[in-house]
């Protein structure tokens, strides 16, 4: 069983195909960018793309995602540390105060804007429906959304 | 000057590692040989402790260890106020959060799985659920060596009451009962602890109050301070809830780390957080208020009973707020008020952004429009009439006079903007007719700047310049995710004239610099901004004594990055400065300190200048409610609060959003029931916190009144924010269902309401 994570390919013994996704991102490849804030699928922090999906990484295991490719917030900036638009956005906006949920917020983003390249403000705003924060009130998060999806669109 | 994202760049020194994934949190770190504990919870609210069995859980997979009180080699309680705190309780248990002992094993699941192996011999004791029946004086006594379960008592005598009831053409009374919420930090606590091969024990944990936690730490290992250090890493989240319980589950690893001499990590999931740490007091509030004719108020009488549960936490300082603020922002001339703190077997209660002006803005912002209308005049005309304004003088006895009252400024700027009076015509009240009732309302407060008299105010900074110019700033102020170094970084470059680019915020540890206070109560950019201030001032004197030793003259200043003589000529420029001070030997170096002005109380009357200075502030909402369903819409939210002085204006408008967000929610929906003490909640399924589509575009104002008191003339934003939603949805449900709803939360209240309709 084969997983993509961010490009890399990871070989997958059977022994831990139970493991959930999450853990196994942060324990055995030490990518810590995934947070867990709920363990249950409720909270979204620990949002990772699947497939170019927007998932919950808590929820699945390991075998779920054999031969799929993986995206986590570190693999959003360029090899050479460039950030990615929506990065950029996320800072400019002043949408990070705490930073617990801003990677599964970032990853959520991502998702919609794949999907949809010009979302309007109430389609962003329910793209990060199940992303939880506690911190900014989401005004801003979603000022970076719309700002990452026009600089998206202007290359 | 109403907030805009155009144009404006949010500054935040840890932005680009918290967007990348990079920064590291504490479950982020592992350690070689690192160990795991797991908590092991009373399953019973009270009880006497008559033994605990690890001989089982011990021989389960991976299990190295179960701790005790028994293993604790120093202190078993500890407490910021009240040392009744145990790290792991030793005869008696007193609330169903309070852990008995501690599984550690090779991994987290293995110890987690232990937990049920470990037999707990416990007898039941009578509870005590409500505060009331706690305080009677036949109940038995939650914690016998204080003598009584009033935890504490304040009060405030202005006046004479009696005078002030015969003085009233109208008298009101209304009792008001607030809710048990929850910070619910989206990072749950974690603590990662090990002991240093010099005999430090090194604590890094997601706390917010790192010197407190050092007092923790070393209370239960016997250690002294010195062998303890706290260094701070991101924190996901705290509002006030990462002071007490934090502080133990470093207590907790660390005691596990100092007795296996191995690195061990305590990192809590959502149900633990939940059951065992403090949440907002709730409060049972009873007012009596008497006015004039003409809209005065003539007196108040207030009696508060906030249910501060099994233990003291700041249950003190909470109820102090409350206290001081009883009768909201307005002149009272009479006032009996009498507030009690309360220790029941219910999980207990602590700081929560806001500290006990919550509950008194949701009681006294409904109170003053239920006697404007038992007048017959405005609510607006109401508040205006008995509003503080400059110079007034506050029910404590504290005149206004060292800032500007801005009060009436925020309220203005509010109800202008949300164009209230036109509104009003709107409201449903009820409408029978009516698919959806509409509703606006609005509430004021003033709030008390920093600590007050409730604790000691001072904060020191650091700012050491190397010799290429850049810049090491350090304070005692701690980074919650507010945007607090970035804010210093801004005061520091603006008071040296430099680009914020040459100032890097060093990694704070415990060791480093002295005891600067908790980061609560919003002090953090008027403290820590304060101390650096100072800090600033101090080294431009010292670079200034660089270049006079360089040149051979006297009579330097500094001012913008640049050096000048006593004649005004520019002599060197920063850079050169700096290496004037090196090569003359003299360290651009300082240590700044900044002392809050000082205040005062008496316990006896309730008297003094209670907070150095004062914030004021306005939030309205719009909304509607389904009258079939009861379903609550918000579709307008605003607030204008005067901070002094906008920082980092891009941070300043996310403390808005943020605190408005938080605010709205315990207003509408947050909670937690309990059963038997014991907390119902336990993940985000079941304890409901506002998401993004329970929210409309919302508006930020800044009044910016350069504050005297404040070295940077900034106040701090972070609590004022969160206390005015609650009253504000309040009064508005009131204008959409024409119904007073008087407990926390309201989403309940309305459910209830229509359900009784229906039927
Ligand atoms: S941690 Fe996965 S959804 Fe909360
Ligand atoms: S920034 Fe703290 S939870 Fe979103």
């Amino acid at each position: 069983m084969i997983i993509t994570v961010n490009g890399t390919e990871h070989r997958i013994e059977p022994s831990i195909a139970e493991k959930s996704l999450a853990l196994w991102l942060r324990e055995d490849l030490m990518l810590t960018g995934t947070k867990i804030g709920c363990d249950i699928g409720v909270c979204g922090s620990c949002t990772v793309l699947v497939d170019g999906k927007a998932l919950r990484s808590c929820k699945l295991k390991l075998k779920d995602v054999a031969t799929k490719n993986v995206i986590t917030i570190e693999g959003m900036s360029a090899a050479d540390g460039t950030l990615h638009p929506i990065q950029q956005a996320f800072m400019d906006c002043g949408a990070i105060q705490c930073g617990f949920c801003t990677p599964g917020m970032v990853l959520s983003t991502y998702a919609l804007l794949l999907e949809n390249p010009a979302p309007t403000r109430a389609q962003a705003r329910s793209a990060i429906k199940g992303n939880i924060c506690r911190c900014t009130g989401y005004q801003q998060i979603i000022d970076a959304i719309m700002q990452a999806a026009q600089q998206m669109r202007e290359g | 000057m109403k907030y805009t994202s155009d144009g404006v760049k949010a500054f935040r020194n840890d932005a680009v590692a918290k967007v990348t994934g990079t920064a590291k949190y504490t479950d982020d770190y592992t350690m070689p040989g690192m160990l795991h504990a797991a908590p092991v919870y009373a399953p019973i609210a009270s009880a006497k402790i008559n033994g605990i069995d690890s001989a089982e859980a011990i021989q389960m997979p991976g299990v190295l260890a179960v701790f005790t009180a028994k293993d604790i080699p120093g202190n078993v309680v500890f407490g910021q106020i009240i040392k009744d705190y145990p790290t792991l309780a030793l005869d008696r248990v007193r609330s169903t959060g309070d852990v008995l002992a501690l599984v550690v094993a090779n991994t987290r699941e293995q110890a987690i799985a232990a937990i049920p192996s470990v037999k707990l011999n416990l007898e039941e004791i009578p509870a005590l659920f409500d505060p009331e029946l706690a305080m009677q004086p036949e109940s038995p006594l939650l914690h016998p060596d204080h003598g009584s379960n009033v935890c504490n008592y304040h009060c405030v005598r202005t006046g004479d009451i009696e005078q002030g009831e015969r003085d009233s053409d109208i008298i009101i009374e209304q009792e008001f009962k607030t809710s048990r919420a929850e910070h619910a930090y989206l990072e749950p606590e974690s603590a990662l602890c090990y002991l240093r091969p010099d005999g430090v024990m090194e604590v890094l944990g997601s706390m917010q109050h790192p010197f407190s936690t050092r007092r923790f730490v070393a209370s239960t290992l016997g250690f002294q301070l010195k062998d303890v250090e706290v260094r701070t890493v991101p924190m996901g989240g705290g509002f006030g809830g990462k002071d007490d319980t934090a502080a133990l589950v470093c207590a907790r690893a660390a005691l596990c780390a100092y007795l296996l001499k191995k690195p061990v990590k305590l990192t809590y999931n959502r149900e633990w957080s939940m059951r065992e740490s403090y949440k907002r007091h709730p409060y049972t509030l009873q007012y009596r208020m008497g006015l004039k004719k003409s809209g005065k108020i003539q007196f108040v009488k207030v009696r508060m009973v906030a249910d501060g549960g099994a233990y003291c936490s700041v249950t003190p300082w909470v109820t102090w707020r409350s206290t001081v603020q009883c009768c909201g922002c307005y002149e009272v001339p009479n006032v009996h008020c009498d507030v009690y703190g309360v220790y029941t077997n219910n999980v207990f209660s602590g700081a929560f952004r806001g500290f006990g002006s919550p509950q008194v803005n949701f009681s006294i912002e409904q109170l003053v429009e239920i006697a404007a209308a038992k007048l017959g005049i405005s609510e607006s005309e109401f508040r205006r009439i008995n509003m503080v304004h400059q110079d007034s003088v506050t029910i404590t006895g504290q005149k206004l006079d060292t800032h500007t009252v801005s009060l009436k400024q925020a309220m203005d700027t509010v109800l202008n903007e949300v164009d209230y009076e036109a509104k009003l015509p709107l409201c449903s009240f009820g409408n029978k007719d009516a698919d959806e009732w509409y509703g606006i309302g609005y509430a004021i407060s003033y709030r008390g700047m920093s600590l007050g008299a409730e604790g000691t105010d001072f904060n020191s900074a650091i700012v050491n310049i190397q010799p290429d110019g850049s810049v090491l700033l350090e304070t005692g102020i701690h980074e919650n995710g507010q945007g607090s170094e970035s804010a210093m970084i801004l005061i520091l470059a603006e008071e040296l004239g430099i680009p914020q680019e040459l100032i890097r915020y060093r990694f704070p540890s415990t060791s480093n610099i002295p005891d600067g206070g908790t980061t609560v109560a919003s002090r953090g950019t008027i403290l820590g901004g304060g101390a650096t201030v100072k800090a600033a001032e101090l080294v431009k004197q010292r670079i200034c004594e660089g270049v006079e030793t360089a040149l051979g003259i006297k009579g330097c200043t500094y001012s913008k990055a640049l050096v000048f003589n006593a004649e005004g000529k520019q002599v060197a420029d920063y850079f050169s400065a700096i290496q004037m001070c090196y090569r003359k030997q003299i360290y651009p170096y300082a240590f700044g300190v900044f002392q809050a002005p000082r205040v005062s109380w008496d316990e006896h009357t309730g008297h003094g200048n209670a907070y150095f200075t004062w914030v004021y502030g306005c939030q309205a909402v719009e909304l509607k409610v389904n009258p079939k369903t009861g379903q609550i819409t918000l579709l307008n939210m605003l607030a204008a609060h005067d901070m002094g002085k906008a920082v980092n204006p891009a941070m300043l408008a996310g403390q808005f959003y943020g605190g408005m967000t938080m605010g709205a929610g315990y207003g509408l929906y947050e909670d937690t029931p309990l059963q038997d003490g014991n907390p119902q909640i336990s993940n985000y399924h079941n304890y409901r916190v506002l998401r993004s589509t329970d929210l409309p575009e919302m508006t930020a104002y800044f009044i910016q009144n350069p504050d005297p008191n404040s070295p940077s003339k900034a106040k701090g934003i972070g609590e004022p924010t969160l206390e005015l939603m609650a009253p504000a949805i309040a009064n508005a449900l009131y204008r959409a269902t024409g119904v007073r709803f008087n407990s926390l939360p309201l989403a309940k209240g309305v459910q209830d309401y229509i359900k009784g309709q229906q039927q």
